[in-house]
């Protein structure tokens, strides 16, 4: 079975000042969402990025540069990933559809290339 | 969660408890969707609040070495009560939300600022829910529990459970903010209808938690949730007749909770062990009576007359004898109750309560006075501030054209 990165893309900020009880409920709805994929059939597993520091390589020397914060762009930044088993790209695209990071921001889909 | 590292760091470090469990929840809504939850959520988010306090106290040690002694004894409570923590989830927690009440109650509280504080701190209400459900503006909640706050600094006001010679008072403190808070999200005249039923619900929890604890499970308690359970029950028949005075009468009796009915009646029999008769055990009574009448004509209205008699005796405010009187009029007729009225007709804080007019108003319908009924509703509209009530009300004048 082919498999899909998940980047999710968000502008870091959730609304301020939200109750517990509001907390747990976002929480309440991504795993919500990976339990019915994971229903479905289909392996996902997750993967936070710490927020921090991120290092760009750029160029032919290849010689780091450290920025402050991670790269964004347009503002928005790769805050985790998930890797998702599908049939093909329009099922990956259903599977994300309904994942609740898309009421907080965008989420790129690419299939990993297989190994030979 | 709050309570457990106020616990770990004391009273005067509440502003740092907040900010690190928050920090913490934080951290968890951006870690838990990829990760999973832990399999302790709870002993997982106290770790990284632990963790982050240890951070700022050894930072501020830098610049205030009298903030030594306080991170390292806090470093050391903390690895103790973590362990616990961890053995056992349960009981821990809410050990320490019986202490946060406590604090939050403590008589050098300004007796306003303990229902903010005790929902803020115990029940982990936003400045803005809380602002919401007692009609205030976010900034005024606010600024009263910064000031608060400072107080719990400056008085060192302890964060335990009292002794057994301060029980009566401290407890008593505690279950009046208990009773009050369920009373403004019961009271459904005003408000946002959604976060007043957060505060009863609310209010129930933590009673309930004092109903498992040996040191505060005494009959006043029982008696207090006893009473919370009986009323909540009825809250479903009642909402959508907001206002209506005799609103019993028409209640979908089949939409009363017969389970917490039942979990009331219970504990209204725990909370007759001892010789102590409160305000809530008669309250209590009261409300059993309406709970497990068949119908309403079945209401036992004699023995709550009665109930009241005893209330009125440990209570003597207006509107206790407003109520006693409306019971009077069930138990013996209109005209008895009327007559009653009137003996509270000079009572100036009566004089301005909607309720009393709108009562005179029925009472004299009930005889056949339409004259009088139309006056008295006229004057209860007059009054009456909320629009369920007006709505009410107005119904009522139609009813009865003046003569």
């Amino acid at each position: 079975m082919p498999q899909y990165m998940l980047l999710l893309r968000d502008s870091g900020s959730f609304p301020p000042d939200m109750s517990p009880e509001e907390m747990q409920g976002i929480i309440q709805r991504y795993v919500s969402w990976r339990n019915k994929v994971a229903s479905g059939g289909r392996k996902i597993t997750g993967h936070k990025l710490k927020d921090r520091e991120g290092r760009l390589l750029r160029g032919k020397v290849g010689a780091p540069v450290t920025k402050d914060g991670p790269f964004a762009e347009a503002n928005e930044v790769i805050g985790g990933l998930y890797v998702v088993d599908a049939r093909d790209y329009s099922e990956a695209q259903r599977l994300a559809s309904d994942c609740p990071h898309l009421d907080f921001g965008t989420i790129e889909i690419r299939e990993i290339e297989p190994v030979g | 969660m709050l309570a457990t590292l106020t616990r770990l760091l004391g009273s005067r470090h509440l502003a740092l408890a907040e900010e690190v469990v928050q920090e913490a929840l934080v951290t968890a809504l951006q870690q838990w969707p990829y990760q999973g939850i832990p399999q302790n959520p709870s002993a997982w988010l106290i770790q990284v609040a632990k963790n982050r306090a240890v951070d700022r106290l050894r930072r501020d040690r830098a610049f205030d070495s009298r903030e030594r002694d306080v991170a390292a004894a806090f470093e050391s409570r903390a690895a103790g009560s973590l362990s616990a923590a961890s053995a056992d989830a349960g009981r821990p927690f809410e050990d320490d939300e019986l202490c946060m009440m406590f604090m939050a109650c403590h008589p050098d509280i300004p007796r306003e600022a303990r229902i903010a504080l005790t929902l803020k701190t115990v029940g982990g209400f936003s400045v803005a829910e809380i602002a919401r459900a007692f009609l205030a503006h976010e900034s005024a909640i606010a600024q009263r529990l910064v000031r608060v706050k400072k107080l719990l600094r400056e008085r060192e006001i302890p964060f335990d459970v009292p002794g057994e010679r301060e029980m009566p008072e401290r407890l008593d403190s505690v279950l009046e903010v208990l009773y009050l808070m369920f009373n403004e999200g019961y009271a459904a005249h005003t408000g946002e209808s959604l976060v007043r039923q957060d505060l009863v619900a609310e209010a129930i929890r933590l009673t309930r938690l004092l109903t498992r604890h040996s040191a505060t499970d005494g009959p006043k308690t029982h008696a207090l949730l006893a009473l919370m359970l009986l009323q909540a029950a009825r809250t479903q028949a009642r909402s959508g007749a907001d206002g209506d005075l005799f609103v019993l009468e028409h209640q979908d009796r089949s939409q009363w909770d017969r389970s917490m009915i039942a979990d009331g009646l219970r504990h209204l029999d725990a909370s007759a062990r001892g010789q102590e008769v409160s305000a809530y055990h008669l309250q209590a009574g009261i409300a059993a009576c309406h709970a497990s009448a068949a119908d309403y004509a079945a209401t036992d209205w004699n023995e709550i007359v009665s109930l009241y008699d005893a209330l009125l005796d440990l209570e003597p405010t207006p509107i206790v004898a407003l109520n006693r009187a409306i019971a009077v009029s069930r138990a013996r007729g209109a005209a008895e109750g009327l007559r009653e009225l009137a003996a509270l007709r000079d009572d100036p804080t009566l004089a301005r309560y909607y309720l009393f007019h709108a009562t005179l108003g029925e009472l004299s319908r009930e005889i056949g006075d339409e004259a009088a009924a139309a006056r008295h509703y006229g004057a209860a509209l007059a009054l009456a501030s909320a629009e369920p009530a007006r709505r009410f009300l107005e119904r009522k004048l139609a009813a009865a054209p003046p003569r």
